[in-house]
């Protein structure tokens, strides 16, 4: 019974189903590390969901559908940016905001546009192309679990690197963490916090409309109403287990994405889905759980350490 | 004559509601040290933010070099060669020494990446060239506020600074720190052709460093004067816009009988950290009692514990005979102990609420002020109010006004006026006068010292040694959260008293008590 559930295909549905949390949560961190931390994500990827099924559509390219849906993101990215930089506006309230109204939106559009309710899927929607590396082939494990997965997939893992690479060894990541830090020393080090804090939340919103993309032209090939399913937030969740380090991160979003292919496979054996469903959910309540305990004991153990120094 | 290298004129500067620079012009010579001095709120810190770049004027102009020059960002300012070390360093704490230094300007290879080990070689000769030592590796977080203050001197300098501002840059320095930077700063000037703009509100600094003061007042320049034709009386004058009297105050002898007592208390810090390691003393009536420290090693945390702010893990706390170990702030309150907080706007006052209000807290529910406890009493409160304006010099229009509208020294004389007004035998003050002008400083002095004088005991918290020195018939040194030293005022300097709060010197001590 075990070997049903634990088995390649459940690491192959992990690799998907963490690919549009990996996307988020690099967006998230940028933000998070100007000294934002944006739960708009969720909102974000729901917008990118629809606006992808809607450019492949009626482009008839998938190429079409991922660009339209960065730039919706690098609009809400924008917009998020006005409000809470400029406007100085709560960064929560402004999320909450986007939230609702992309939901509302995608709501609104679905039923306008496609005239449908629920749900929107036509063989018109092109889906993104999956990748095939021949060479892999022929390693049977590894062909099973890294081979054929939609391109977003392989996207991510490298901006993974990218990220890392430019937060710590560029003097423009510098400047980001700086300005999220503290962005008075950035500021009169001559260069504008401001800056540096809209170029992280349209690089997260871009981020997160190609995750939404990713959701509704690579892992499906369909538009349904709500179909982020709190993925944003996890995402969220993901960054601060991995504390805004991309590779901590990537490893908690795939963890996630374990729990959910888990939750996915569970449901195959017969287990109700209502149940099976909570597991990404419970998961991540859990991860919190161990963080927040970990912190405490690291302060605890600062206290020991004090006192055995008298 | 020297050449003019900046020259202000008639720059004013409105912010919403205040007109923050009124008509001021200033010039600064190339080669000297420029202090700058006024009172809180007199505008220096605006118009070094003018040269900086971070302000723009509304009107008038600035010449650089003799040539109008417009300064629209610290950009332009740092490529005009002029640098500022602000009062709250800014560094970024999570970097190292040599990320801060070269944040905004970094050494590259291959155009994109930062060239870090070019950035740790970069401090590295910096620090030699200005004999300023730092490690290049270390988190800032890490370093002391000295240390962090050199960082900042060498960043600005690492940004090819000729001209430094320095705003207040002793006001987080022991006496010895400060003698450094005094060094560091006639080594930049005499030898390195430096010109040094120094902001500061301590009259003997100014007369010890600079070669030319200029006194600021409610946002007007006053006058410029060459250092040697000046002297305390003559900058004080000028910057409070009449006679201050530093006069030696009057202290009537003591009764000597002990009040409250602590013996061993410990306690940690928010972060968990161990803040007081075994502290006691003894205060008695008609005292009153400094504790001289650099901030940050422990003051804060004794206020709490003494008051009912924070939990106190071990030790003795005794009040007039009554264990108080760990009672709440009310029940304390109620032992005879008024307490004057560090922070006024964060602990001592509701900003929004009214004088009145604030006036009122505390004994809003007692008679005659609320009837039966319940509803409150306007006629006995207005009383109240108006005669505690009156007696304790609050400048306001009206006592319904929101205390956040009052000026940082009206807004002191308002906690002091409550605590006072409640007639306990027991004050613990905490940095009553910071961020406060000379005048008030004057008024607030003697108020406690008329406290003291009618036979209550004080205890004094003060990052101003200035302060201590003047009011304390007591003090006692603490660092790292436990006492270094304890002193009859008279008997130690300035200087000697430095090396106690440092941990230096300690004076020997069985057990934590003390001998005097």
């Amino acid at each position: 019974m075990l070997k049903q559930v634990f088995n390649l295909t459940l690491l192959q549905h992990t690799i998907r189903t963490a690919t549009p949390l990996i996307l988020a949560a690099l967006g998230g961190l940028l933000t998070e590390h100007a000294g934002m931390l944006n739960i708009g994500m969720e909102g974000m990827i729901l917008l990118g969901a629809f606006f992808g099924v809607l450019g492949s559509f009626f482009f008839g390219s998938s190429l079409a559908g991922v660009i339209l849906a960065g730039l919706v993101g690098l609009v809400i990215g924008l917009l998020f940016a006005v409000f809470v930089v400029d406007l100085k506006s709560d960064e929560f309230i402004v999320a909450i905001a986007i939230n609702m109204f992309a939901s509302g939106l995608t709501v609104f559009l679905l039923r306008s546009i496609f005239g449908v309710k629920g749900a929107f899927s036509s063989p018109d929607i092109v889906p993104l192309p999956r990748l095939k590396f021949p060479g892999l082939s022929s390693v049977p494990f590894l062909n099973a679990i890294l081979n054929n997965h939609s391109i977003f997939v392989y996207i991510s893992w490298i901006l993974v690197v990218l990220i890392y690479i430019y937060l710590y060894k560029t003097p423009h990541g510098i400047w980001l963490r700086a300005s999220g830090e503290y962005p008075e020393a950035l500021e009169t080090a001559g260069v504008s916090p401001k800056k540096m804090k809209y170029i992280s939340s349209i690089a997260c919103g871009v981020l997160c409309g190609f995750a939404g993309a990713h959701l509704s032209l690579g892992y499906l090939t369909l538009f349904s109403e709500n179909m982020s399913a709190n993925r944003g937030f996890i995402a969220v969740a993901a960054i601060i287990f991995g504390r805004a380090n991309p590779i901590r991160t990537f490893a908690a979003a795939l963890m996630f994405g374990f729990f959910d292919a888990l939750g996915i496979r569970l449901q195959v054996m017969g287990i109700p889905s209502q149940f099976t469903q909570m597991i990404p959910y419970i998961a991540t309540i859990l991860a919190l759980f161990i963080v927040t305990k970990r912190q405490i004991a690291k302060v605890k153990k600062n206290k020991e350490r004090d006192s055995s120094a008298e | 004559m020297a050449e003019k290298l900046i020259e202000l004129r008639n720059i004013s500067k409105r912010f919403p509601g205040v007109l923050a620079n009124d008509n001021v012009s200033l010039d600064i010579e190339k080669g000297e040290i420029h202090a700058i001095i006024g009172e809180n709120g007199a505008g220096k810190s605006t118009l070094m933010n003018i040269i900086y770049g971070l302000y723009e004027p509304t009107q008038g102009e600035i010449l650089f070099k003799g040539k109008p020059t417009q300064i629209k960002s610290p950009l332009d300012a740092i490529g005009l060669g002029i640098g500022m070390v602000h009062q709250h360093f800014m560094l970024v704490p999570s970097f190292t020494v040599a990320e801060n230094i070269v944040l905004g300007n970094e050494p590259k290879h291959k155009k994109l990446f930062i060239d870090y080990k070019k950035a740790v070689a970069i401090t590295e000769e910096l620090s030699e060239t200005y004999g300023l030592k730092v490690d290049p590796h270390e988190k800032v977080e890490s370093l002391s506020v000295g240390i962090q203050q050199r960082i900042e001197i060498l960043k600005v300098l690492y940004k090819g600074a000729d001209v430094l501002i320095l705003d207040e840059p002793t006001a987080v320095l022991t006496p010895q720190e400060t003698e450094e930077l005094f060094e560091v700063i006639r080594k930049l000037v005499n030898d390195l052709g430096k010109t040094v703009i120094i902001i500061t509100h301590k009259l003997q600094e100014v007369l010890a460093i600079s070669d030319r003061v200029s006194v600021m007042r409610q946002g007007k320049m006053i006058g410029t004067l060459q250092t040697k034709d000046a002297n305390e009386q003559i900058l004080a004058e000028m910057m409070v816009g009449r006679e201050v009297l530093f006069d030696e105050l009057y202290k009537k002898e003591s009764s000597k009988k002990e009040v409250l007592s602590v013996k061993g208390i410990k306690a940690r810090d928010n972060r968990g950290l161990v803040a007081l390691n075994g502290v006691s003393f003894n205060l008695k009536a008609g005292e009153i009692l400094g504790i001289a420290g650099v901030e940050g090693n422990g003051q804060s945390e004794l206020v709490e514990v003494l008051t009912g702010l924070r939990e106190m893990e071990e030790g003795e706390f005794i009040v007039n005979g009554v264990e108080a170990f760990n009672k709440s702030p009310n029940e304390i309150r109620k032992l005879g102990i008024a307490h004057v907080p560090e922070d006024r706007l964060a602990t001592g006052l509701s900003k929004d609420a009214s004088i009145w209000e604030n006036l009122l807290m505390g004994i809003q529910h007692e008679e005659p002020y609320a009837i039966k406890g319940v509803h409150i009493n306007k006629k006995k409160v207005k009383e109240r109010t108006d005669r505690l304006i009156d007696e304790f010099d609050i400048r306001t229009p009206s006592g319904d006004l929101p205390v956040g509208k009052l000026s940082g020294g009206n807004m002191q004389k308002v906690v002091i006026a409550r605590e006072f007004s409640f007639n306990t035998p027991i004050l613990i003050i905490a940095q009553p006068t910071r961020g406060v002008d000379v005048g008030a400083i004057e008024f607030i002095h003697s108020q406690i010292i008329e406290k003291r004088n009618k036979g209550a005991a004080i205890l004094l918290v003060s990052a101003e040694l200035d302060e201590i020195f003047r009011l304390s018939d007591r003090i006692i040194t603490i660092y790292e959260g436990k006492i270094t030293g304890e002193f009859l005022n008279g008997e130690i300097t300035k200087q000697e008293i430095g090396l106690y709060m440092t941990g230096k010197h300690t004076e020997k001590a069985e057990g934590g008590e003390k001998v005097e």
